[in-house]
């Protein structure tokens, strides 16, 4: 490495149930526990929320490595959102390595509310996973300062609308 | 309804090897219920498309609609504008939708997303069967409601053949032997005795074997223009 290049430090985004696994990331930040710096976690009602066009898009927008973070088996509040939630990951996962991409840049883990230390300890395990892979070859590195956004892709249903690669 | 499967993704990037711009086409009918050609699988396909073709060094871009139907002119007929930016359209709609596409469109590439397979319903979450092959004279009168022309491996007409064991299917040992739920049907009404009525070698004229079939109704034409 040169002295002008920056170590690569994976861009993950994290969909957090509310329930466990948002209040956990809460519970390691005010635990002070050290988790990857680089990641950003999106609040959901439920995992159960998850979509497979929601996880290939956020792909698609350049991230490193996705985890989908829902409660422990039995312990959705809507009785089965984790496990709709772990099939989708795995479906989308399928279609990851179709396209050329490492299935392993997308993970589901399951924690409880309590499971603050294990929720750095499992994003930590996933920031060195990313770093072993590399950063994604569909991320256009971003320039200090700027954000990754997630979202900025129009939703499905509207009129006909462009993604070309100029984006 | 018509039901069908997306295509592998390595079967549609060698389809759309060298084009660069491409109108993908969802049908928010049939194949958005059995979940193979709705806004959402539009959606995921067009987005794992753009993203295969980057990888590949070749990037091309998807554009996403979907229409109501896509096997009437009407519906089809507002992608007329604009539709010349693109150099192909990828169809997510049955093998009828991407045929009106290509009829309506006939300087257009046309290119089939789905593979069309059958037409039939959903008997669990994420599970579809077979239960019709369009024919020409149906028989469930007969068959107490159950169709031995798409359900029985040998579309036979008379009762089961030596094959049926526990209710299940020689064929396909998954599968029920469409005799045997007809008998159950049938006894479960007290009907099972006009199974004892021999039923004559099928008229397959109206299925298959002659080309396409066509319906006319004369009541619904339009009149001659000269009539007018
Ligand atoms: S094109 Fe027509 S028949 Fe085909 S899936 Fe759409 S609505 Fe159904
Ligand atoms: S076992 Fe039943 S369903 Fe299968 S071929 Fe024989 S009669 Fe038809």
């Amino acid at each position: 490495m040169t002295a002008t290049e920056t170590p690569f430090e994976p861009r993950i985004v994290a969909f957090c149930c509310r329930h466990c696994a948002y209040a956990a990331a809460d519970l390691a930040g005010t635990s002070r526990l050290a988790y990857p710096p680089a990641l950003k976690i999106v609040e959901l009602p439920c995992t159960g929320r998850v979509d497979v066009l929601e996880l290939l898009r956020t792909f698609e927008d350049g991230v490193d490595g996705l985890l989908v973070a829902g409660c422990l088996p039995g312990r959705c509040h809507y009785l089965a959102g984790n496990l709709h939630a772990r099939q989708r990951v795995d479906y989308a996962r399928r279609w990851l390595e179709d396209i050329g991409l490492e299935g392993e840049r997308l993970r589901m883990i399951n924690l409880s509310a309590a499971m603050g230390a294990q929720f750095a300890e499992l994003a930590t395990e996933m920031a060195e996973t990313i770093k072993d892979l590399g950063p994604s070859p569909l991320g256009t590195r971003q320039t200090a300062g700027q954000g990754l956004s997630i979202g900025s892709t129009p939703l499905p249903g509207e009129a006909v609308h462009d993604h070309g690669d100029g984006r | 309804m018509i039901v069908a499967k997306q295509k592998p993704l390595s079967e549609l990037t060698a389809m759309l090897d060298g084009y660069r711009n491409v109108l993908a086409v969802g049908c928010g009918t049939c194949v958005t219920v059995c979940f193979a050609g709705g806004v959402k699988e539009v959606g995921i396909l067009a987005s794992a498309l753009r993203m295969a073709r980057r990888l590949d060094g070749e990037p091309m871009s998807v554009a996403e609609t979907t229409v109501q139907r896509q096997c009437e002119a009407e519906y089809i007929a507002p992608l007329a504008e604009g539709l010349d930016e693109f150099d192909a359209v990828l169809s997510l709609g049955c093998g009828v939708g991407v045929q009106t596409l290509a009829e309506r469109f006939p300087g257009k590439r046309v290119l089939p997303a789905l593979d069309t397979a059958f037409m039939g319903l959903p008997t669990e979450q994420g599970v579809w069967e077979e239960r019709c092959q369009g024919c020409g004279h149906c028989v469930l009168d007969i068959t107490g409601g159950i169709c031995p022309v798409s359900r029985c491996a040998k579309q036979l007409m008379n009762g089961p053949c030596g094959g049926s064991q526990g209710g299940m299917c020689e064929v396909d040992t998954d599968t029920p032997c469409a005799w045997q739920l007809i008998w159950e049907r049938l006894a479960g009404q007290g009907l099972a005795d006009r199974l004892l009525e021999i039923q004559p070698p099928r008229d397959w004229s109206t299925s298959r074997d002659g080309g396409p079939r066509r319906i006319v109704r004369d009541d619904l034409r339009l009149p001659p223009a000269e009539d007018v």
